[in-house]
């Protein structure tokens, strides 16, 4: 079909062949193909531009660990940025963009970076850019940032869904190659509850690209053998497409599973990506080896790969990167690469090994040139030629493409995010896991069995272990059967010596070994030290290819073998998760509930403008035709409440209801002030405390009936209040008979206030209701007429003549409704909590603003409240304590401005008069602020050292915040009605 | 964190359902003990490597406080028990 794809052979169907298109060309695949291999089908290796030096770069590996081929793919809201083309699912209709360069691919003006470059080496950003200082936000960064930086986050809104799931099994099985597949095959048909990841589309791992015959048949027949029987049971389940990126306290792993990734319309129904946890009793890990990439000159040029990705793309997806290939290898790998690519017609233009005395076969006719270096490459877009050097001698073979291979490490990151550190192996070159416990075991590859008949043999001895483990008994299977093969052997090798142009160490982030000799120099050769002030191993692949050979080569230099040098901390994740697949559902009105009070709709209709409150929306006030701003609707509410009546929606604050015979005794024990005696019908302001003695919450009490009892919260405190109560009888009070439960969603409650709320409510109700027959903080259940059943509490929190009505939450908007329809008459009006708030601070009562936690009873003017004669209650003996009884407390007092024109928020600081603000001279803080329309003027709720002693004196309000000062009168913090004469009426 | 507890009323129930609430050795001094005995209540916490008890509150489920007994270190879940009971056993 293309100038490089194979005439046949790979697992790709060659019966349907998809469209697609890079940066605008439309080119041709086929399903099975990933981008990567479908890119290099069409000729086009080059697919991206380096990050610092904007040098051009091609496809270098065949899975996640991929460094350069990073693409957008999509387009608009539906753009993915620095998406890698390896692990990619090609599908019809895909589009990908390279990224990092302009104005094309092909000729990028950014790439005058790589001329500059012996001035830009690591650590330049801060020799270059630190004088002077200023400059840095204005000009360097923006400069830096968009000489730099990958692909484009779109700022538009994600029209993906994502969801996450748990999981529990007996084994989780990382990976599904050889091991994996024969691991999960010997558990499951043990009986254990299996589940197995692989980040791939298709499982199979290694197989699926392998020359091996197993019991006579291809590999890849063998892998979908075990695939179809492992589907078949009940107690498996399969998660192709889906990486295991953490692992977390408890054995439970994190993982993504890409759902609709892979399709061009993902359906409504489907998440596009899910995250899972699963609990696992016991994990697998079988996640292969990485195969190590070459640091020789000129290893970045395009059509420089990995020799097993070379591999790879010829045996399963049937593409060639090139006609005429040179490997670079110091082990037997290299040498399997050129044997597989000889078979496929694929010309092996020379081996080079650096070994002196290397054994392996070579194809037929191939010329091996040992004891060699390879020290620069040649060509522009693509590898035109290698120079190879030997004994001094130095000699360019051509060639389109390259391929390195310099040994195995194992891929061990989730063993290591733990805590526990990778142990070096000298046998194997290599780090390899650490024994982290029972938990999480390493088999196959990544525990650096390298054979095919080893892995699929260690696969299957470690589940039968686990599943003896587990109290299962494992069946005897029968271990295919695999031919004879070498162990593959390697010699490390770290640097190619004799390098004529850059050698690269980490290719995303532009790392070459000079900078390494960089760090080294100047003092931060210590493996972290060197990784940030080179940046090797921080771009988005962390270094997967690279590390090791970072690590090797800081060995080598400081003359000490890689276990001395160590490795960077492995953390999560292993490969990016988008923050979508993060947050899952949690997003918009699903990251957080949403209440709406039973009066919301009623509210909404009167015009309210609503106000988030924790999880709640309240109206904060109703603005009217010609109000032009917020003030003029409070204001005129607060006037109007009180001279006439206004009505409000109280229905958010807490409702606890009490039954037993120790319903009393417990309210008496949780509440500082006294509740014993509480006669029934009538309600008494309540105060609870911690048991450290600072204020928790307050409320009213209310009993209805001898053993029945409603209490209120605050409605930011509802929540923590009833677990505090069942607390306090669960644990500190078994014995005593009460029970209790939640009401707060089953009223809704409407707070009547003003000099003619009577009139008003006495027109909906049966009972008399006048001061005689229902007096200041009676309590008890009425009728409303028409025959329902109701609840009024005559408590004020305005200082007016006010009633709480409370009827069934779904009577709330007819009760309402009527309210308003009788008020009409006396010029009733809703009123919202911006309202509430100024009548509360006129009338001198202290809320939430005011206990913040720091907050005596006494403090707050309420000590009078804590009752002297009960002998327990939460937070008696330590509020009595020196520190909380001192005289030079923080009190509650009021404040008016000298100059009345002058306002005062909350938050501003108190000063005496000419004294510098500073923590020593802060005399207190204002914790409440309004305008009194009733006053004119504006008024605060203050703490003051020693307060109340100091009625009539001045001081300054000081809000640096804002930038403004006032001079203030401290003054008693009831602004209206102190006799109480008209909430009394 | 163990990601499974047993709840005594409910069952094995995720640990999303439970909300810690502390130490569960401690026991309440009378309102007339000692001001240290006081502090050491309301302050003083071990923060133990290994066994220890704490209160778990099923907000998700029953409500009950549970007594959930568990290794720091390990993670692992000894017992769970209704913080009730656990109290009378413990003398009240």
């Amino acid at each position: 079909m293309t100038a490089y794809r194979l005439t046949a052979g790979g697992l790709v169907d060659r019966s349907r062949a998809l469209s697609f298109s890079f940066d605008g060309r439309p080119l041709r695949g086929f399903a099975g193909d990933t981008l990567a291999s479908a890119l290099i089908a069409n000729d086009q290796l080059l697919a991206g531009r380096s990050f610092k030096y904007h040098r051009p770069r091609g496809i270098v590996s065949v899975g996640s660990s991929e460094p350069n081929a990073l693409v957008t793919i999509g387009s608009g809201a539906r753009s993915d940025p620095n998406t890698k083309a390896t692990v990619a699912e090609l599908y019809a209709g895909l589009t990908a963009r390279s990224q990092n360069r302009w104005p094309s691919l092909g000729f990028d003006i950014g790439a005058v970076s790589d001329l500059l470059s012996p001035f830009i080496g690591a650590g330049f950003y801060y020799k270059t850019f630190m004088w002077p200082a200023q400059l840095w936000e204005k000009l360097y960064e923006p400069l830096i940032r968009r000489a730099g930086g990958l692909g484009r986050v779109v700022l538009e809104r994600d029209p993906e869904s994502y969801e996450k799931s748990w999981a529990h099994c007996d084994l989780l099985v990382v990976g599904g190659g050889p091991t994996g597949l024969t691991a999960a095959l010997t558990a499951a048909r043990a009986g254990l509850r299996v589940i197995l990841a692989d980040e791939d589309f298709r499982l199979g791992g290694s197989l699926l690209s392998e020359t091996q015959a197993i019991d006579g048949a291809p590999a890849h027949v063998f892998a979908d053998r075990v695939v179809a029987e492992l589907q078949a049971l009940p107690n498996v389940t399969l998660l192709p497409r889906t990486t295991v990126f953490g692992w977390y306290d408890d054995n439970v792993f994190g993982a993504v599973e890409r759902v609709q990734k892979h399709v061009a319309e993902p359906l409504a129904k489907l998440p596009t990506e899910r995250v899972w946890r699963v609990v696992a009793r016991r994990a697998l890990l079988a996640t292969g080896a990485e195969e190590r990439p070459l640091v020789f000159g000129g290893n970045d040029r395009p059509g420089v790969m990995m020799a097993g990705a070379l591999r790879t793309y010829a045996n399963r997806y049937g593409v060639a990167a090139g006609r005429s290939v040179a490997i670079f290898t110091n082990g037997s790998a290299g040498y399997q690469a050129a044997r597989d690519l000889h078979a496929k017609g694929i010309t092996i233009a020379a081996i080079v090994d650096g070994r002196v005395a290397a054994e392996d076969a070579a194809p037929e006719g191939t010329r091996v040139i040992r004891s060699a270096s390879l020290i620069d490459t040649r060509g522009r877009r693509r590898v035109s030629g290698i120079v190879v050097e030997r004994s001094g001698f130095e000699e360019l073979v051509a060639c389109d493409a390259v391929g390195m291979s310099g040994g195995w490490s194992p891929v061990i990151h989730l063993a290591c995010q733990r805590g526990a550190k990778p142990v070096w192996s000298d046998t194997l070159s290599a780090f390899v896991a650490p024994d982290v416990g029972g938990g999480l075991r390493v088999a196959g590859s990544a525990n650096g069995v390298y054979t095919l008949s080893g892995c699929l043999g260690d696969g299957a001895a470690k589940a039968s272990a686990i599943a003896s483990e587990l109290g299962f008994k494992p069946t005897q299977d029968v271990m295919p059967e695999t031919g004879e093969e070498a162990d593959p052997s390697f010699t490390a090798l770290w640097y190619a010596p004799g390098a004529k142009s850059k050698a690269f160490v980490d290719f995303q982030n532009d790392v070459h070994t000079k900078d390494l000799g960089l760090a080294l120099r100047e003092g931060f050769g210590h493996v972290e030290h060197a990784k940030r002030y080179t940046t090797s191993g921080m771009a988005t692949d962390q270094g997967k290819l690279s590390n090791i050979n970072a690590v090797g080569i800081l060995a080598g230099m400081r003359g000490v073998s890689p276990a001395d040098v160590g490795t960077t901390t492995f953390r999560p994740f292993y490969t990016p998760v988008s923050f979508g697949a993060l947050a899952g559902t949690a997003r918009d009105k699903h990251a957080a509930p949403t209440r709406k009070s039973p009066l919301h709709e009623w509210a909404r209709k009167n015009g309210a403008a609503f106000v988030e409150a924790g999880p709640w929306y309240r109206s904060a006030w109703f603005p009217r035709a010609g109000e032009k701003t917020w003030r003029e609707s409070v204001d005129r509410e607060v006037l109007n409440v009180r001279a006439n009546v206004g009505i409000c929606d109280v229905s958010t604050l807490g409702k606890i209801e009490l039954f037993g015979p120790d319903a009393a005794e417990f309210l008496n024990r949780i509440y500082c002030n006294a509740l014993l005696k509480l006669p029934v019908g009538k309600a008494r302001y309540g105060l609870m405390l911690r048991e450290d003695g600072f204020v928790y919450d307050d409320g009213t009490v209310s009993r209805l009936a001898e053993e029945h009892f409603l209490v209120t919260t605050t409605t930011a405190m509802a929540g923590g209040v009833m677990s505090h109560m069942e607390y306090c009888s669960q644990v500190l009070w078994p014995e005593l008979k009460v029970r209790f439960c939640s009401v707060s969603d089953q009223w809704a409650q409407i707070a009547i206030a003003g000099p003619k709320a009577r009139s008003v409510l006495q027109q909906l109700i049966e009972n008399d209701i006048s001061d005689a027959g229902f007096p200041f903080l009676a309590a008890g259940t009425v009728t409303l007429k028409g025959g329902l059943k109701a609840r009024l509490f005559r408590i004020s929190f305005s200082g007016e003549l006010a009633f709480e009505l409370a009827v069934p939450a779904g009577f709330g908007i007819a009760v309402a409704d009527q309210l308003m329809d009788v008020g009409r008459a006396v010029d009733i009006c809703a009123y919202g909590v911006e309202a509430l708030n100024v009548l509360r601070l006129e009338k001198g009562l202290p809320t939430h603003a005011e206990f913040d936690g720091r907050v005596t009873p006494d403090d707050a003017g309420l000590g009078r409240m804590v009752s002297p004669h009960k002998t327990d209650f939460v937070g008696k003996h330590l509020s009595s304590r020196y520190g909380l009884t001192a005289a030079d407390r923080m009190q509650l007092v009021g404040l008016k401005p000298v100059d009345r024109e002058k306002d005062i928020r909350a938050g501003a600081h108190l000063l005496r008069e000419g004294m510098k603000p500073s923590t020593l001279n802060d005399q207190g803080w204002v914790s409440s602020a309004c305008f009194s329309p009733v006053l004119g003027h504006h008024i605060a709720f203050a703490f003051l050292k020693s307060g109340r002693e100091r009625y009539g004196e001045r001081i300054v309000v000081w809000d640096k915040l804002r930038d403004q000062e006032a001079v203030a009168e401290v003054c008693d913090p009831v602004f209206v009605d102190p006799e109480n004469a008209r909430m009394k009426a | 964190m163990a990601s499974l507890i047993t709840c005594p009323h409910c069952g094995v129930r995720p640990k999303e359902e439970f909300a810690i609430r502390g130490d569960a050795s401690l026991v309440r001094p009378a309102p007339t003990a000692s001001d240290e005995a006081w502090h050491d209540y309301v302050y003083v916490r071990a923060n133990p490597r290994g066994r220890t008890l704490e209160h778990w509150q099923h907000v998700g489920g029953c409500r009950r406080f549970l007594v959930v007994e568990r290794d720091t270190f390990t993670h692992e879940v000894h017992s769970v028990t209704d913080g009730a009971a656990f109290a009378r056993e413990n003398g009240k």
